[in-house]
Parts: structure tokens; C-alpha cells; sequence
């Protein structure tokens, strides 16, 4: 019952964020997408990744995006632009599309037919891991070097966004 | 049927209950309470007397407010967008109370033996409370936000605009103070960080955190005032340059939800600390029982401090606050934190 | 829940990403589905790490979203600094090769 109330928020939020013509409509969209997404996290046992989701999806990146939308104060996007520029105005591009998608949604469907192992609960076999400090621990014995990687990852785009969004002086 | 009426009746449920209902209540009410010492303690920092004509001493001031308040006319400006106009004020509100869900105000308690097991004095005990509360406290700024860009005029969007770059720039050092306290302590659930806290050093230093980590609690103390948004740091609602910032364009109830959820933050903030790093409900001369005495003193100290800040310090300007946030306080953060991991295992702290 | 069901949810909300990066004319919202996209991914490696009882699905999240945050903050640099080219947000104003 839970698992589709999440489900359906976080569907839905997708799909608004996909619909609305608003930025600053998607972006909310998105963060009540999110929400469903960390309660499903929270049925899934991961409670920890539950709250690091709403703190750095919903609590970080996303006030950034919403920042940047207000910086620009971008326009929502021109009806009339939506309509010359869609591609779903051009029938060659919707039915290659659409074969292409009903052929991914069938083989899909194919694959997880003849997958097995996937009935019965999700916790019906092992007991869950939730524990922060076994999490602490695998991260930084068996992960450590990717850990490490990601550090220099962050350094990289931190310099990186300041020297793009920087003004050039002329 | 009868399971629910047994179930809503049972000691228990009441108890919890009430828990929930003093909380709620008791959020209000300082908000009230609040607005009243702000003015007071202005008052008397600036050698006046401030509000004594309703009641005694001023003391029905907060009422008259909120009287008022509820009679002024709702206003919304043409350009706004309807929707989030009306939805900031109640997002504000909303995160206000749900941070303090996580948050223990006295030890467990028995109720002079009305119940057959203690209860603890706290909405709900999450086992990852700090960063449940990090978590909810970081949605707050969404109404801030939403309300600078809703509100369709430049002074509320650049308030929004300093509101979101100044959280994002402040909650980094945040971050680094709580998970300084989390990893001396070992825990993440504010209930056994305050346990921890409990007994003294020599026999009359209490074993606070504070005289361990006074790095991290300084931290903390300036980006919780940060987070909050209250002077010297309240640029988004800075009075000489944005007119009042996201809030220009509120009125009536509206604007006092923003009003009610700044002063509930400021006490949601205050309540951690107290618990991180004040010791929580441990004191001398008051027995365990009657811990919430000993929190309610400490938070009330803490307050006092907020207001304190107020009225003596002027508001940085605005590349001096991000500089400071940036290049002073997340630097120290980050040393802290480095110092105390390594004291916690090389010296087993 | 079966672990098919959360494969399902999470494939759905991956072609919905996936359609948004392709139906899309704003840069920000292009950004926005792949954000989607890559929480669709998350909710499988989660579904799956708890199916098999181990945190390693729940640590390859972590760096899925150290991913998205450092993606987050270069792509919404260059989206300011495409801006104050061209005024626009629109890709398909940015198509010549100098300017």
C-alpha cells in the first residue's frame, strides 16, 4: 500500500517535471518526486540513504537549480516556439520514436518475464543492512579508492563551475 | 472498533498525545513569547522601556499582535503566482514544526508513576536524528525562496536570491559542526549524544561538549544564526536594502506564518544545541525527573544570546558573509573535524 | 513488494527522464530529467541491494548523487554562461559552432 502511495508521488513528480512549461514549477515537481523516492528508501530499509536523498537532492542540488532559475529568470518556454520546434509535430521522428519505445517497452517486458528469482518479497531472503556504521565501514575499506576518486571529482567541477560562470573581463 | 477506543484510551496513547500537543502548542506560544522579548530585550539594550501599555508590563503586547494581524487584509499582489504565493508561508510553517519532531526535551519519565514504563519526552526518537533534523531544517528555505520568486517583485526576489546562496554557503560549515559531534559521540541519536553528556570532570565541571569542541559549537552557533536568517546574517530580509526582503509583498496571517516559523527555527536551532552541546536536560541540584527545567533554562539562555546578537552586532555585507562562510568558518570546520577524527583514533576520545 | 515491482517503478521513471531529455527545449529542464534519470537508476541498485542483503547498493548511491551534485554544478555553470551568450535557454540556439 505504502509502496504505491511513493511510487505514484514519485511518477507523478516525474511527469510534471516533464509536462510543466514553468521551471521553477518543474523544479518543485521534482523535489515532491524526490519525497516519494525517500519513503521508498525507507521501505527498502535504507533509512540513511533516505535522509542523505532529501539532504542533498532535495536540500542542496535542487536549491541550486531553483537558485539559477531565478538568477536568469528565465521566461517559461514560448508557446509558440513549443510548437514550431516539438518533435512531436513531426511525424516522421514520432513514429520512429514510438516503434522505438514499444520496442524497448516489449522486450522489457520479455526480459522480466523470463527473469527469475523476481517474485516473493523484496526482504524475503536476507535480513536488510541498515546500520550507518557497517555502511561507514564497507565505504571506506572495499571503497575506499573510488571514495577517493569522488573527492577529486567534486575539486574538478567546483573549479570547473567557478571558472564557467565566471565574467570574463573584457 | 473496540481495539481502537481501547487503543485511544490507553495511558499510553494519551500521554503521547499530550507529548505531541505540548510540543505544538508550546512552539506557538514561544513564537509569542518570542516576539515579546525581542522588543523587550531592544528595548532595554537601547535604554527604553518598550511595550508596557497592554496589560502589565506590556505583557498582552504579543496578543494585541496577533489580534491584529488576523483583521489586516489579506493582500496579493496582480503579478504573483497564486499558487506558491499561498504555498511559501505554509511550507515555512510546516518545516518549522516538523524539525522539532526529532528533538528530546527532558529524560524519560514515568509521570509520578502514572505509566508502567518511562516515556521519553520527545515527539518522535528517530535513530538518525541530526540528520533528520539537517534534513527538514534545509527544506525551510524553499519558502523563503518560493516566496522572493512568487511574489513577482525585485526587492522579494533578491531576497529569495541571498536566501538560497546563503544557505547552500552555510550549511557546508552546519554539516561539518553536527558530524564533528556525531563522530565524538558515536551516535546520531540526540537522546545518547545527551546521555553522554551526563556527570562532571574534577567534580564540578559538567561533561558538556561545549568545553570539548567550543570549535564546533562556534561553528554551529553562526550558521544556525546563518540558517535562520537573523542578524548580523539576515540578508534576506535586510530592512535598509530590500525594504524587507521576501516578505515585502505579505500581509496579514501570511506574513505572520513567516514571522512564526523564524522564531520557531530559532528555537528548533537553540533546542539542538542545547542537546549537542549544553548537555541537554543534565544539571546540578534538579533531580533527573525534572530535567526539562534545566533545558527549558538552557534554551531560554540561548534565545537570550539570539537577541543579544541582534541588537550589538551591525549586518555584515554581503561579500563579507560569503567570504566568511567560505574561507573562514567551512576551513575551520574541516580542521576541526580532521582534529577530533584524529583523537578519536589515535587517542580513543 | 517483489523486487519486479521496484524494477518496474524505477524503468518507468527512467523512460520518463529519458523522454524529457528528448521532448525538452530548456536547458534546465533537460538537466532536470537527467536528475530523474539517475534517481531511477538509485531506486534499482537500493531495490537490489536489499533483495541480496548487502550495503553495496546503498554505497554506489552515494556516489550516483556525487555525481549528480558535481554534474549539477558544472552543467548549471555552463547553462549561466550559455545564457548570457545568447539570452536564451533554448539547445537549439546554440547549434553554430563559433560565435
Amino acid at each position: 500500500m505504502l509502496f504505491y502511495i511513493f511510487a505514484g508521488a514519485a511518477v507523478l513528480g516525474a511527469l510534471l517535471v516533464v509536462t510543466q512549461k514553468n521551471p521553477v514549477y518543474s523544479v518543485l515537481a521534482l523535489i515532491a518526486s524526490f519525497f516519494g523516492l525517500s519513503g521508498l528508501y525507507v521501505l527498502l530499509e535504507a533509512p540513511f540513504v533516505a535522509v542523505v536523498q532529501i539532504i542533498i537532492y532535495a536540500g542542496a542540488i535542487m536549491v541550486l537549480f531553483l537558485f539559477t532559475v531565478m538568477l536568469l529568470n528565465v521566461p517559461r518556454e514560448d508557446a509558440a516556439e513549443w510548437d514550431r520546434a516539438h518533435p512531436l509535430y513531426r511525424p516522421m521522428a514520432v513514429r520512429i520514436g514510438g516503434a522505438l519505445a514499444i520496442l524497448l517497452a516489449l522486450e522489457l517486458g520479455w526480459a522480466l518475464s523470463r527473469t527469475a528469482g523476481l517474485g516473493g518479497g523484496v526482504a524475503d531472503e536476507h535480513p536488510a543492512v541498515s546500520s550507518v556504521a557497517e555502511l561507514g565501514r564497507v565505504l571506506f575499506t572495499d571503497y575506499m579508492f573510488a571514495f577517493e576518486v569522488t573527492s577529486i571529482l567534486i575539486i574538478v567541477a567546483m573549479v570547473g563551475a567557478v571558472v564557467l560562470a565566471k565574467k570574463r573581463e573584457e | 472498533m473496540a481495539e481502537i477506543i481501547a487503543w485511544v484510551t490507553s495511558p499510553e496513547f494519551i500521554v503521547y498525545a499530550s507529548i505531541v500537543g505540548v510540543v505544538f502548542g508550546g512552539l506557538q506560544i514561544s513564537a509569542a513569547v518570542m516576539v515579546y522579548a525581542e522588543r523587550k530585550v531592544a528595548a532595554f539594550m537601547q535604554q527604553r522601556l518598550g511595550p508596557m501599555r497592554v496589560g502589565p508590563y506590556g505583557l498582552l503586547q504579543p496578543v494585541a499582535d496577533i489580534l491584529k494581524l488576523f483583521f489586516k487584509e489579506e493582500l496579493r499582489p496582480k503579478a504573483a503566482d497564486a499558487f506558491l504565493f499561498t504555498l511559501a508561508p505554509i511550507i515555512s510553517v510546516a518545516t518549522a514544526y516538523v524539525a522539532f519532531a526529532p528533538v528530546p526535551f527532558g529524560a524519560p519519565t514515568t509521570l509520578f508513576g502514572l505509566l508502567d514504563e518511562p516515556m521519553a519526552l520527545q515527539v518522535s526518537d528517530v535513530n538518525v536524528a541530526v540528520l533528520v533534523i539537517f534534513a527538514v531544517a534545509s527544506m525551510g528555505v524553499y519558502g523563503i525562496v518560493l516566496a522572493g520568486w512568487a511574489s513577482n517583485s525585485k526587492y522579494s526576489l533578491l531576497g529569495g536570491l541571498r536566501s538560497s546562496a546563503q544557505m547552500i554557503s552555510y550549511e557546508l560549515a552546519y554539516g561539518m559542526s553536527l558530524a564533528t559531534v556525531v563522530m565524538f559521540s558515536g551516535s546520531m541519536s540526540l537522546r545518547e549524544i545527551v546521555d553522554l553528556q551526563q556527570g562532571y570532570w574534577f567534580g564540578f565541571i559538567p561533561k558538556w561538549y561545549i568545553f570539548i569542541q567550543p570549535i564546533a559549537f562556534f561553528v554551529f552557533a553562526c550558521a544556525g544564526i546563518a540558517e535562520t536568517n537573523r542578524a548580523p546574517f539576515d540578508f534576506p530580509e535586510a530592512e535598509q536594502e530590500l525594504v524587507a526582503g521576501y516578505h515585502t509583498e505579505y500581509s496579514s496571517m501570511r506574513f505572520a506564518m513567516f514571522f512564526m516559523a523564524e522564531y520557531i527555527n530559532m528555537v528548533t536551532v537553540s533546542a539542538v544545541a542545547v542537546n549537542l552541546f549544553l548537555g541537554g536536560w543534565h544539571g546540578p541540584f534538579i533531580p533527573p525527573e525534572y530535567g526539562w527545567i534545566w533545558f527549558l533554562i538552557k534554551l531560554a539562555f540561548l534565545l537570550f544570546c539570539y537577541l543579544w546578537l541582534r541588537w550589538t552586532l551591525p549586518r555584515f555585507r554581503y561579500d563579507q558573509l560569503m567570504s566568511f562562510g567560505w574561507k573562514v568558518l567551512l576551513p575551520v570546520a574541516t580542521v576541526n573535524l580532521l582534529l577530533t577524527a584524529a583523537g578519536v583514533l589515535y587517542f580513543g576520545l | 513488494m517483489s523486487i519486479g515491482h521496484y524494477l518496474v517503478l524505477s524503468g518507468v521513471l527512467f523512460s520518463i527522464g529519458a523522454a524529457g531529455v528528448f521532448l525538452r527545449k530548456n536547458l534546465i529542464t533537460l538537466l532536470l530529467s537527467v536528475e530523474i534519470m539517475l534517481n531511477a537508476v538509485n531506486l534499482a541498485f537500493v531495490a537490489f541491494g536489499r533483495q541480496f542483503g548487502t550495503v553495496d547498493g546503498q554505497i554506489i548511491t552515494f556516489f550516483v548523487m556525487t555525481v549528480a551534485a558535481a554534474e549539477a554544478a558544472v552543467g548549471l555553470a555552463l547553462v549561466i554562461g550559455l545564457f548570457r551568450h545568447r539570452e536564451s535557454l533554448n539547445p537549439e540556439a546554440f547549434t553554430s559552432l563559433k560565435w
